[in-house]
């Protein structure tokens, strides 16, 4: 089948983010395919380049990144609820007058739009959240 | 796969306590250009996004309330609220907004879309829906 | 037809496990997930609401994150099945849509 994923909470805070990597991991390896993994709400911050968590646990943000290097995942932050949270890329960065670009590897920012074409084209679309 | 879907925003949460509610509005404002039929159904304390006479001047929050009654404008034809939902929370649809609906080409208009509904027909409205979108 | 709900919260945290069975359809399928879990412990509050699901609906529970949090199996309510990551993804599959219960 082919799935999408929404992730509607951030890294440590809330399982959301561990629940939806390991259903989407699962998902890939029996072979079905996933069209897109978008972020919104607080997901966003799932987005970052600079976390570091503590050495014993799961690092979520790597996690992502690994599986979207596999798969070629399509990781997608949402740009309106990014902006609100300070997730940022060259070109928000550019475009909004900021210092400092922090966006993981493997991740893009983009509209809400790609979230609606995500439900459009895909057979399923599973929500994580709180 | 271009056919058009029934997407269902299922709202079930207070607006300004947390984002959920306007954000999720986002993504309704967002679908009406993909031309899918959008419907929204408010339960559980979802039925609080749509009462009247919101004034959050005092917060220092935007009110975003104004644009639930330009969904109409968006490609909405229906906005659902769960009777009990609303009930256990001491409310009636007068509590409610009301939201317009006109259809430009047949020049259709419907005066109030906000539609009360009982948990059967929830139930129904959900399962008949393609895409369901929680926040 | 039938859809997958998911619950992912505690029933004594929030409503949402209440909710999802009385607004989802008989034959759909119930995954308790993350904190839902609690709900498919015998002897509590809510046991009834979940035995009287399993009646005319299919009520999972997510494995690992039961084990994850130190419930023995012998304690799930009777008629509950359990199932991994790799079942809830079946369950994705075999069923129409999903439908989140946050």
């Amino acid at each position: 089948m082919r799935f999408s994923i929404q992730v509607n909470e951030g890294p440590y805070q809330h399982q959301a983010s561990d629940s939806a990597y390991q259903f989407t991991k699962a998902a890939l390896e029996k072979g079905h395919e996933c069209f897109r993994v978008f972020f919104y709400h607080d997901g966003v911050l799932n987005g970052t380049r600079l976390t570091t968590p503590p050495q014993d646990d799961r690092n979520i943000v790597n996690n992502w990144v690994e599986l979207a290097e596999k798969y070629d995942l399509d990781l997608v932050v949402c740009v309106a609820a990014a902006q609100r949270r300070g997730i940022v890329d060259d070109g928000e960065a550019e475009r909004n007058g900021k210092d400092a670009t922090n966006i993981a590897p493997r991740f893009r920012i983009s509209g809400l739009g790609q979230l609606v074409e995500a439900a459009i084209q895909s057979e399923r679309l599973v929500v994580f959240g709180d | 796969m271009s056919d058009t879907k029934n997407f269902m925003f299922l709202n079930r949460r207070a607006p300004y306590g947390t984002i959920y509610a306007w954000e999720s509005l986002e993504v309704v404002l967002i679908a009406a250009a993909f031309e899918q039929n959008v419907s929204l159904m408010f339960a559980d304390d979802g039925v609080y996004e749509l009462t009247k006479g919101q004034d959050t001047a005092g917060i220092g929050m935007k009110n975003f309330s104004p644009t639930y009654r330009t969904l109409g404008d968006y490609e909405v034809r229906h906005m659902y609220v769960d009777k009990a939902s609303l009930e256990a929370r001491g409310l009636t649809a007068d509590d409610l907004v009301q939201v317009e609906w006109e259809d430009w080409e047949t020049e259709e208009s419907v005066d109030n879309i906000v539609e009360v509904v009982d948990s059967e027909k929830v139930a129904e409205l959900l399962a008949e829906s393609d895409v369901v979108f929680s926040f | 037809m039938s859809d997958l709900h998911t619950v992912n919260k505690s029933p004594f945290e929030k409503n949402s496990l209440e909710s999802c069975l009385r607004l989802s359809k008989a034959g759909s399928a119930i995954l308790l997930y993350e904190d839902g879990v609690y709900a498919a412990l015998k002897g509590t509050a809510v046991e009834n609401m979940i035995a009287s699901a399993v009646s005319d609906k299919k009520v999972y529970v997510l494995g690992p994150d039961y084990k994850a949090r130190g419930l023995a199996d012998d304690r799930i309510i009777d008629g509950v099945e359990v199932v991994d990551y790799a079942g809830f993804v079946d369950l994705v599959e075999a069923n129409d849509k999903v439908q989140a219960w946050v």
